[in-house]
């Protein structure tokens, strides 16, 4: 039992972080129905740019996490105004395989400039290498940071979404693009927008990642990036809530097949968790059918 | 009408037939040395791969990102087999072991994912292609040493070989294309809907269209693993089946001949640029980005080469043949 | 004698009923009129007889041959096997392909060479794909399409991708067709054109004929009997004098003119 709450709380911290790219996932495709495969690597770039400001610039934790969530809201909006943007009215078949291509360009790019090689990331100090126990059950303040982190930047993308102007901007934009553009929306700038949170949230998710599993390389946004759509795919995409549990769910089910099965196969049950959903409900836990009217 | 149909088929051999002696003999007189060699191989393979995923993504619209999942069954099979009997008759039934076997996985995943549509098919296949891959590191491991992967596969291929799978494919592929049953295939691309309300059983052809392009993958395999005598599962990750969409983007969706042309051109470049390997596949990342902003159809379109070129082929040679007969 | 009976269709979506209890009969060789104000789920009754939605509740059957067939719950291309072929509201050819393909592909269940001749194309495989292409000619030459054969759908003319649309149902070689508003966005000359085309082909085909149709005059003219949607009931069905003084037909009409206002 306690060894089964400690996978509870281990998939919690590690399911934080794919809630945090899943969420990205599934506001872009809310709003431009287009699975953003470069999301993983604005994530991985997060990771190389806290990586940076923590060792050549020896800033400390929290302005190393906000500067590389600037950084990748900065890149965010560019990948979406040089490379989506001339593709609003192209088929989706085209917008998929740009996105491809934006994923490539990056991840290879990055590979140019830092080399394959993966780097250890700068461990935590002072407070943060701490653990507290109850009963027998650990907690890092590693993992309690991930979760509060999380818990915290989820608040607040509901507080945007529900109550600020340019949140219902972007829920009207995504239930009816040209009605709202009627409405007087400016729909470029609410898909910039858009971009500028899930890239921001991304870019948090990797620097909590490098503290995660202490190592960091280039292509390391491709296989988290794919759990983290497959957490978004289960919990309904496009819907913000339904990523949230699927990246809990997600986490849950890794830490879980690692612990207590084999731990070459967590990858293989993420896919097949996948495979099954998209098989038996398409629109996720929390999506509605849709139907094409003829 | 006839004997144009039959002059072209004539023209297409004697094209086939002096393409074949022609390297041949460069092979033979040492001015294809084997790291030239090695190229065409590479461009045959990924001619057959791209051939194949032109069917299922450019012909019937369906959009696959895990072929290479296929032609790891294709690579694995072919390379136990051959493993276990050496000869050359070994190697063809592990050829054709493969390309069947890839076949009837693919009617196994094709047949509950081809129920679902353009991304979600996408990420579904894509994650199939992870489960196999996983599967042959982690779980067939006696057969397939693992991640460590299978060395010392006895090497078959040559000129002869190559080139018998590569045109055969090519021709089996495009003759599909070129009958009712392909045209079925491209209606279920062009409007799904509509295609049923004719009478096509959209089911029925896309899995066909699945199937046999998994088919044809399985033989790209397995020629790769005869080739490079050297496999490991790490090589048919999610990349690889990327590697292979550029081709048939690039060379156009629902173009065989663009096909060709696209897996001969990225072979230049990347040949051009083997010692940045990375700087290739940032040209490769651009290259999509561009193509899908200034030229979408990318450089055939859905056109073929060959039709204008034949045609003027066989006016032509219709008016001397003509006379003779 | 009944070609086709339907009996209590019903289609919700979500809340809304599209098509309620909806009971018809064809009788062979008729030409039949389905009309109602816009949204009214005329439409829908025809995704419901072709297999494209499921209907909630209700039958359709077919009298074909001596036997009866169940169509409800049968897949688009069965029913289209079956012998009942349909046209688009909104124009759906296959834009991209040649005029002569997408005749070709209409006439597609009816190949019988397999895969090994697909792939060889062998003696079976040419034999067949001739015949047909002069199949396919000899439909062309009927709408004179054939010189096009060769132009992409998307290209024709709007009122040529109209009977392309008809010409690619007929190739089906359906007994029952079903014409979804062919006369939207003609002008009189070519509506009466049209007029003049549907008629010559019911008796040429030996057609059963439903007519979806906004343009009074087209159908008044044509058909024999009309069945008339509201709400996606039936709300009135008889002759076209019979109809035009129907009050119930009047007042539906007059509703929506009154809505439109
Ligand atoms: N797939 C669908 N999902 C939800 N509602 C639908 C669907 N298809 C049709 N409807 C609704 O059903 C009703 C009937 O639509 P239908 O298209 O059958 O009308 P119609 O009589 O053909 O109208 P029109 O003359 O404008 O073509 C409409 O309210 C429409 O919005
Ligand atoms: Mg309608």
């Amino acid at each position: 039992m306690e060894q089964f709450l400690q996978q509870v709380i281990n998939g919690i911290s590690l399911g934080s972080i794919y809630a945090l790219i899943a969420l990205g996932y599934t506001m872009v495709y809310g709003i431009i129905k287009l699975i953003n495969f470069a999301h993983g690597d604005v994530y991985m770039i997060g990771a190389y740019v806290g990586y940076f400001c923590m060792t050549s610039f020896k800033l400390g934790f929290f302005p190393s996490l906000l500067i590389s969530m600037l950084v990748c809201a900065i890149l965010g909006v560019t990948i979406e105004k040089i490379a989506y943007k001339p593709l609003r009215n192209a088929t989706r078949i085209a917008v998929l395989i740009t996105a491809i291509g934006v994923s490539l360009f990056i991840e290879y790019g990055t590979m140019f400039f830092v080399k394959p090689d993966p780097r250890s990331y700068p461990p935590l100090t002072g407070l943060m290498t701490r653990s507290f126990r109850i009963g027998n059950i650990v907690f890092s303040a590693q993992q309690i940071l991930i979760i509060s982190i999380t818990v915290v930047l989820m608040v607040l993308l509901q507080f945007i979404v529900k109550k600020t102007r340019i949140g219902k901007a972007m829920r009207a934009v995504s239930l009816d693009r040209d009605a709202a553009q009627l409405m007087g929306i400016s729909v470029d700038k609410t898909i910039s927008f858009t971009f500028l949170i899930g890239s921001a949230l991304a870019g948090a998710a990797g620097i909590l990642v490098g503290i995660y599993y202490n190592s960091i390389n280039p292509l390391m946004g491709m296989m988290p990036g794919l759990k983290a759509f497959v957490a978004a795919v289960f919990g309904g995409i496009g819907i913000i809530p339904g990523a949230m549990i699927g990246g809990y769910f997600i986490g849950l089910v890794e830490v879980m097949v690692a612990g207590y099965g084999n731990s070459m196969f967590r990858d293989a049950v993420v896919f097949a968790i996948l495979i099954i959903i998209l098989i038996v409900k398409p629109s996720g836990l929390l999506g509605k059918e849709t139907r094409e009217k003829v | 009408m006839d004997k144009l149909i039959k002059n072209t088929g004539i023209n297409k051999l004697i094209a086939l037939i002096v393409t074949f002696v022609i390297v041949q003999v460069l092979i033979s007189t040492n001015i294809i040395n084997d790291y030239i060699f090695s190229t065409l191989v590479t461009i045959c393979i990924n001619i057959i791969l791209a051939a194949s995923l032109n069917l299922i993504t450019g012909f019937t619209g369906q959009f696959s990102l895990g072929h290479a999942g296929f032609m790891s069954i294709g690579a694995y099979t072919c390379a136990i087999i051959t493993l276990r009997y050496s000869t050359v008759w070994g190697f063809v039934g592990g050829l054709v072991a493969g390309a069947v076997f890839a076949a009837m996985v693919g009617f196994l995943v094709g047949l509950p994912t081809l129920r679902l549509k353009g991304d979600y098919l996408a990420i579904a296949t894509l994650g199939m292609a992870e489960i196999i891959k996983i599967l042959f590191r982690n779980v067939l491991d006696d057969l397939t040493n693992g991640a460590a992967g299978l060395r010392g596969i006895p090497q078959f291929i040559n000129w002869a070989w190559l080139f018998l799978f590569t045109a055969g494919s090519v021709l089996l592929i495009s003759n599909f294309i070129n009958s009712s049953h392909g045209r079925a295939c491209i209606s279920i691309r062009e409007d799904e809907i509509a295609s049923e309300a004719m009478g096509v059983n959209s089911t029925k052809y896309k899995v066909t269209a699945f199937v046999t392009g998994a088919f044809f993958a399985g033989i790209a395999g397995a020629i790769y693993a005869s080739y490079f005598y050297y496999l490991k599962p790490d090589y048919f990750a999610f990349k690889k089946s990327i590697d292979i969409l550029v081709i048939v983007v690039l060379g156009g969706m629902g173009s065989i001949s663009g096909s060709v042309i696209a897996a001969i051109l990225l072979a230049l470049i990347s040949t051009y640029l083997q010692a940045f390997p990375e700087l290739n596949m940032v040209i490769n990342g651009a290259l999509f980005v561009i193509i899908m902003i200034f030229r979408p159809q990318g450089i055939m379109g859905s056109k073929e080469l060959s039709l204008s070129l034949i045609k003027k082929w066989t006016g032509q040679f219709g008016r001397k043949n003509g006379g003779a007969a | 004698m009944p070609i086709l009976t339907v009996n209590k269709l019903t289609k919700s979506f979500g809340g809304l009923m599209a098509v309620s209890n909806v009971s018809m009969e064809l009788k062979k060789g008729e030409l039949v009129g389905l009309i109602g104000p816009n949204g009214a789920g005329k439409t829908t009754v025809f995704n419901l007889l072709t297999g494209i939605y499921q209907p909630t509740s209700g039958t359709v059957t077919l009298h074909r041959d001596k036997k009866e067939e169940q169509l409800q719950g049968l897949k688009p291309y069965t029913i289209c096997k079956k012998g009942i072929a349909r046209t688009f509201q909104n124009i759906r050819l296959f834009k991209d392909l040649t005029v002569l393909d997408n005749v070709r592909i209409a006439m597609n269940k009816n190949v019988k060479y397999g895969l090994f001749s697909t792939f060889f194309h062998t003696r079976s495989y040419s034999d067949e794909e001739k015949e047909m292409l002069d199949k396919c000619m000899q439909l062309l030459k009927i709408l004179k399409l054939d010189h096009k054969k060769d132009e992409l759908a998307k290209n024709l003319p709007y009122g040529e991708q109209r009977h392309l649309e008809i010409l690619r149902a007929l190739a089906t070689n359906p007994c029952i067709l079903l014409l979804d508003e062919p006369a939207a966005g003609m002008n009189p000359a070519e509506t009466a054109q049209l007029t003049e085309m549907i008629g010559w082909i019911r008796e040429n085909f030996d057609l059963t004929i439903l007519l979806i149709e906004h343009d009074m005059s087209l159908v008044m003219k044509i058909c024999e009997r009309i069945y008339v949607l509201d709400y996606g009931m039936v709300i009135a069905e008889g002759t076209p004098s019979e109809i035009k003084s129907n009050k119930r037909v009047i007042e539906a009409y007059l509703g929506e003119e009154m809505g439109n206002a």
